[in-house]
């Protein structure tokens, strides 16, 4: 299984936690569920506390899946768009996830 | 995005234990095992525990060779992927067609394959439990299945799923 994370570390530093940086990025365009979830949580396991994921999704369910895995998990979810059948979120790790 | 962020960090559980999922899964059918592994994959993504109890036909998705083989029925299945009367799943050959279609459904979505899903669960330390009263009828050995099973009775699963917070019987 492929995932595609980009590691975009030290463009977060000390930037505001609702700027639309992140410290790792998933692409999970053109996946179904449980795939966008899943891999998003293998990211979050990777993640440091405070740190956080940039995830883009085209699963319309993705919309419903990204809070409830947020509240799952313990997630505060930073944002969440849809545009053009593109959703994207971010989420940050506060405690152990 | 005040509402949004307000949702996140709600803890699991009161008590602080990981929530659990127990599952049965009953049929040795594509379209039977797909659901099961989905949700056990979506669990450990959610950071649950998860036991599925693979029993009767279920016992097949844990089969080492016949996992790889399941298929989808064409009979008695009027949602089946050819778009034709029921009794046409009667011919030879429909049940194989059926199969073909939903695997190829499958790989276009990039959907990963029922051994794939196993990968996932043992990963992410589910436990399957192999029922050793199907074995025992059905004459499977223990070398039959895959690997990282626990053979086991009811009573051991029902033992699990007694502090499950969900159970589904697939």
């Amino acid at each position: 299984m492929s995932e595609r994370i980009t590691q975009t570390r030290g463009a977060a530093a000390g930037a505001p936690a609702e700027t639309s940086v992140a410290d790792a990025e998933l692409d999970c365009r053109g996946l179904l569920c449980p795939l966008p979830v899943y891999q998003a949580s293998r990211a979050i396991d990777r993640l440091l506390p405070g740190q956080a994921l940039r995830v883009v999704c085209t699963d319309p369910g993705s919309l419903a899946d990204f809070p409830a895995l947020a509240r799952q998990r313990g997630l505060a979810l930073l944002s969440a768009e849809e545009r053009d059948g593109v959703q994207v979120f971010r989420l940050r790790k506060d405690g152990d996830g | 995005m005040s509402a949004l962020a307000a949702l996140g960090a709600v803890p699991a559980r009161a008590d602080g234990r990981a929530r659990r999922l127990a599952m049965v899964a009953s049929k040795g059918t594509l379209d039977g095992a797909y659901p099961a592994l989905i949700l056990a994959a979506t669990a450990v993504s959610l950071g649950w525990e998860v036991g599925i109890f693979f029993t009767f036909y279920g016992l097949d998705i844990i089969h080492r060779k016949k996992h790889r083989k399941l298929k989808v029925p064409s009979l008695g299945n009027p949602a089946m992927p050819v778009p034709l009367p029921s009794l046409v799943g009667v011919l030879p050959g429909m049940t194989a067609v059926a199969t073909w279609m939903m695997k190829r459904w499958m790989k276009r979505s990039r959907m990963l394959d029922v051994g794939q899903f196993l990968d996932i669960a043992r990963e992410g330390g589910v436990r399957l439990f192999a029922c050793s009263t199907t074995m025992g009828v059905m004459g499977v050995r223990a070398e039959d299945l895959v690997e990282g099973v626990d053979i086991a009775g009811a009573t051991a699963f029902l033992d699990f799923a007694a502090d499950a917070d969900v159970s589904l019987f697939v």
